[in-house]
């Protein structure tokens, strides 16, 4: 038989988490079996430039008119483990506009809908592992998980790495939010050293003078590819 | 030093806005087709889900340039994809690897879909024959296509793996 893991050991949260009430009827309850790294986990798709387009990284130029709210610039370097960089990987990232509102059919919140503004964006990490967006800084808003619930503000990110079964989709939040201790999404982190890897910085070298606010957001993909894969 | 990994984040309700704006279900036109649910621990559809694979092609090679897919899925919980059987892969039998996202996840899960019509190579996969629900592994024929139900909890449920 295969070893089997215990859920929530290590650094992601686990699959439940009660106070985060959605993971009550969709969170396995058997146990994980860990896989053999074949080939199977080891290779994954390998993206070019051909998958994205020059504006997909500037959610503010997406169209007619420039949204409102805080420009800002979103950037980091995406690495290994071993800080080597992840080269070539795509970011695909989505968030609410200024005023808390996602421009999807689903959201209720009676906040506005700003026509020039979508939320959705892409980009590849470059020879460095480095990546940027600039962007509006997202609201918070509301959401029924228990009363008075509400989400701190945060950037949606999906990143796909060297190898499939290093798929990361997280969240970004901001320095300082006073609802992280509210919010069981971020809880549900447990250790806080791991939650403050979350958590963006706000760095005055990346700020663009008389124009944007910059934040620096690193992202570590762990898993098992370690090499890149030969072609 | 080695560095910590960033941790995993639900993909929450919005994530058709990010992830879904380009389709990437059809993987080779004419191809076989590879449809199921997720259902959750009622039995219930989940349709804010979305379903990833990633496979070899048909002489069992992983390409750059083939073998990913991703589909939403629909209000019953329904995903789909057009794609190419996959050959052996390594001394396993054919498989596609899965992985589903959705709201309620806080990490996505993973698994393998095998192919019904490989019994024999099934039956010495080192995998398959090294979990005791097997059964949830391997797709149902259906029709011309294939069917391959997640259940993320409950009476037959899926094995999920870790890495």
């Amino acid at each position: 038989m295969l070893e089997t893991v215990r859920d929530g050991e290590g650094p992601h949260p686990p699959y439940l988490y009660p106070d985060y009430r959605s993971t009550q009827l969709r969170a396995p309850k058997r146990p994980l079996l860990l896989l053999p790294h074949t080939l199977s986990e080891l290779t994954g798709p390998v993206y070019g430039d051909e998958s994205v387009c020059e504006l997909d990284h500037d959610l503010t130029r997406q169209h007619e008119g420039e949204p409102l709210g805080e420009r800002i610039i979103v950037t980091g370097r995406v690495t290994d483990s071993a800080r080597h960089p992840v080269r070539s990987t795509l970011i695909e990232i989505w968030q609410s506009n200024a005023a808390g509102r996602y421009r999807h059919e689903v959201d209720r919140h009676p906040a506005p809908i700003d026509p020039n503004f979508t939320g959705a964006g892409r980009c590849l990490t470059d020879d460095d592992g480095r990546y940027r967006f600039v962007t509006i800084k997202p609201g918070a808003y509301p959401w029924r998980n228990h009363p008075n619930a509400w989400r701190p503000a945060h950037i949606h990110l999906s990143l796909f790495g060297r190898a499939f079964t290093n798929r990361l989709v997280t969240q970004m939040y901001f320095p300082g939010d006073p609802l992280f201790e509210f919010d069981p999404i971020f809880q549900s982190v447990r250790d806080a050293k791991a939650r403050s890897r979350l958590v963006c910085d706000f760095e005055l070298e990346q700020t663009v003078p008389e124009w944007a606010l910059g934040y620096r957001f690193d992202i570590v993909l762990g898993g098992p590819a370690e090499t890149p894969m030969e072609a | 030093m080695s560095a910590e990994p960033t941790p995993s984040q639900t993909v929450g309700p919005y994530f058709s806005l990010g992830l879904l704006g380009r389709t990437a279900d059809e993987l080779v036109p004419g191809g076989v087709r590879i449809t199921g649910r997720v259902l959750d621990g009622a039995g219930e559809p989940v349709p804010d889900a979305m379903v990833e694979i990633w496979q070899a092609d048909e002489d069992g090679r992983y390409r750059a340039d083939f073998g990913w897919g991703r589909s939403g899925c629909d209000e019953k919980g329904r995903y789909s994809f057009v794609t190419r059987k996959p050959g052996p892969v390594a001394g396993q039998a054919p498989h596609v690897t899965v992985m589903v996202f959705a709201r309620g996840l806080l990490k996505p899960v993973l698994t393998r879909m095998y192919f019904p019509d490989e019994a024999e190579a099934n039956a010495a996969d080192p995998v398959l024959a090294a979990v005791d629900a097997a059964s949830t592994l391997v797709a149902q024929v259906a029709g011309n296509g294939l069917e391959f139900d997640i259940r993320l909890q409950g009476d037959g449920e899926t094995v999920f793996f870790a890495v």
